[in-house]
């Protein structure tokens, strides 16, 4: 008998309210709990937060003309007291730069991603639920757009589309074009791997009885990509996107260090250090550091952000549970 | 396997064919050649006529693609705009410059990254697997420049404000033939594209040396009293490597297209900079002509890796 009770102490206790209370958990919430879990995540998180918040707050507090007009008597001032990150070469205050590309680096991030996920979802998509031939033509340009060297084909593209650019007008402010073109290129480069994994995953969920039983019931092509099919590719592309949004933002660097990018006087973070490659032999560091340090920052964020969620959408993640 | 072969081989110029219409309609449509005769003195509409007639710019767009393919299938990648010199000649000047940066990046890339992968996968979680992974996760997030352009302020700005031997920026002009200014020049272009390379392939393979440590046959090798360096050199490693291999025989093709944004910073004259040079011009000869060379390259070597894949790993059969 006292065996028996010492036994059953070990099991961890099961009163009736606690069963009563434990509900079984959505998926969503699931997510959340594997994410929450995982620490580098939520440092990513948090740093990407605090990034939006100073590059929407500091709009806030900095007019735009700040960033873009220079007072020509400061011109090339290493950081001080009245410009924390020093000024450029036409006398602007990189720090009020920082808060504006920062702006545009991130919305053409968020932008670009969003055409590559549609992009890659679709031609995903249309490859793993049509199969045949219309699977082989899509996966053989998908082939042929990854064996072109990344760096080359952006070139090409935004060569392409960016011989006569024009000006925009948004909320008041006036953006170059290439801004535009940024993104289209940088999304028209980037679905390749989404749109392959979109098909793997989709070539085996195309063969489950619940889209048998929904064809049956007379549901149309649409009807079953989007609300049968998608749905439950869900956390693949929600991984893709977030990790996409990382390379997205390293691309518009790449291309806006080239000069390939977004045009003056608009800045980047990819820009602002294009430009300053020519001032390096004068020691004037401080013109690419600090854009680079925000760009390492908020990929690196990112990233750890984008790794979390991958452990949290796969099911088969018990590490954080 | 032959007649995997065979359905890889169709299946690869089916690929190229469309890598080169695609190229070729961009490039066609995103620089005019002519556009540097419009505003010269002394030349007539007749002059430019005869001049896009000699460049074949008057004929039909799909003409001009067959035209291009056919000369290409006998080798002959046409002339540049420019220099007027003919592409396969540019691509020969530049490749071996190109060959000799990446492969000797390439040589240390896979030692370090062995090297930092094995160390941190198996001393797992302690200080300098700690060191390595977040250093390869700050590593993955830097574009390229942030690191060529530290490196260069530091070894050859600072360096020679401070009265040190410094390392040249690729600005002055060298001889390529000496091997030694060869050497020297190459510090700085070889440090940034390790450093960046390092980060992601450290990362690979420690989480597949990882995930084979985890394996049964592992337990049962630990079991049978094997010593820790023999369970892992003789038994571990040798799954391990494998996605590894594999990664690294994916990536080599990509190195013919040399490193573009290293080699313009570093001004190593390679294709990269060949292909950014030519490309910001609109000659577009020289652009499809290294890109028909790097995506050959990408495409061939991926079948090569697939077949060799199924000897080193016995498990993997081609259908």
């Amino acid at each position: 008998m006292a065996s028996e009770t010492t036994s059953t102490s070990l099991i961890p206790e099961l009163k009736a309210e606690s069963l009563e209370t434990l509900k079984p958990l959505t998926p969503s919430q699931l997510v959340w709990r594997r994410f929450r879990k995982h620490r580098m995540a939520l440092v990513g998180a948090v740093g990407t937060i605090l990034m939006i918040v100073f590059i929407v707050g500091g709009s806030i507090i900095v007019p735009e003309r700040a960033a873009n007009q220079g007072e020509l008597t400061e011109r090339m001032q290493p950081p001080a007291a009245t410009h924390w990150f020093g000024t450029d070469s036409n006398g602007r205050n990189v720090f009020n730069r920082i808060i504006y590309g920062g702006q545009i680096s991130l919305v053409i991030g968020v932008l670009a991603v969003a055409l590559e996920v549609t992009i890659g979802t679709l031609l995903g998509g249309i490859a793993a639920y049509y199969g045949g031939w219309v699977d082989a033509i899509v996966m053989r340009f998908t082939e042929a757009m990854l064996s072109i060297p990344s760096l080359f084909l952006l070139i090409v593209l935004s060569k392409f589309l960016g011989h006569n650019i024009p000006t925009l007008n948004i909320f008041g402010r006036t953006f170059s074009g290439s801004v535009g073109i940024v993104i289209v290129v940088i999304g028209f480069t980037s679905w390749m791997y989404l749109a392959r994994i979109v098909r793997s995953n989709m070539l085996s969920l195309r063969e489950m009885e619940y889209i048998s039983a929904a064809k049956s019931l007379g549901a149309s092509n649409a009807r079953i990509f989007f609300r049968h099919l998608v749905p439950n590719t869900l956390g693949i592309i929600v991984v893709s996107a977030t990790l996409g949004l990382a390379g997205a933002i390293l691309t518009e660097a790449y291309v806006s260090f080239l000069g390939l990018g977004v045009q003056a006087p608009t800045a980047t973070w990819g820009n602002m250090i294009g430009d300053a490659q020519s001032f390096m032999s004068q020691g004037a560091y401080w013109l690419w550091v600090f854009p680079s340090l925000f760009i390492v920052a908020i990929i690196l964020s990112v990233n750890l952000m984008g790794d979390g969620l991958r452990d949290a959408f796969d099911p088969h993640s018990s590490r954080h549970l | 396997m032959w007649t995997y072969i065979a359905r890889r081989l169709v299946q690869a110029l089916f690929i190229l064919l469309i890598i080169t219409a695609v190229v070729f309609l961009l490039t066609h449509f995103s620089a005019d050649p002519m556009s540097q005769y419009a505003n010269k003195q002394g030349m007539t509409a007749a002059d430019r006529a005869a001049i896009a007639h000699s460049l074949g710019l008057d004929q039909p767009l799909p003409i001009q693609y067959i035209k291009w393919l056919g000369l290409a299938l006998q080798g002959n990648l046409g002339d540049s705009f420019f220099s007027r010199q003919p592409v396969v000649t540019l691509i020969l000047q530049r490749l071996p410059m190109t060959l000799i940066l990446m492969s000797t990046a390439e040589f240390f890339i896979i030692i370090i990254s062995l090297i930092l992968g094995i160390v941190s996968a198996v001393k797992q979680y302690s200080a300098l697997d700690n060191i390595v992974t977040s250093f390869s996760f700050i590593g993955f997030s830097m574009p390229i420049f942030f690191i060529a352009l530290g490196l260069m302020n530091i070894f050859a700005v600072n360096f020679k404000a401070w009265g040190l031997p410094y390392l040249p920026t690729g600005a002055d002009i060298w001889n390529h033939n000496d091997l030694g200014a060869l050497a020297w020049h190459m510090v700085l272009p070889v440090t940034c594209l390790v450093i960046i390379t390092v980060a992601g392939y450290s990362r690979f393979l420690r989480s597949s040396i990882l995930e084979v440590l985890g394996l049964d046959y592992i337990r049962t090798a630990r079991a049978k009293g094997l010593s820790q360096r023999a369970m892992l050199y003789k038994h571990a490693l040798r799954n391990a490597a494998l996605p590894f291999i594999t990664i690294i025989g994916l990536d080599i093709p990509f190195l013919l297209g040399g490193a573009l944004v290293t080699e313009s910073i570093f001004a190593w004259p390679g294709m990269g900079r060949l292909f950014w040079e030519y490309a910001l011009r609109g000659d577009y000869p020289v652009v499809l002509g290294v890109l028909l060379l790097t995506s050959s390259a990408v495409v061939f070597f991926t079948i090569i890796v697939d077949v060799l894949y199924t000897l080193i790993d016995p498990r993997i059969r081609l259908t």
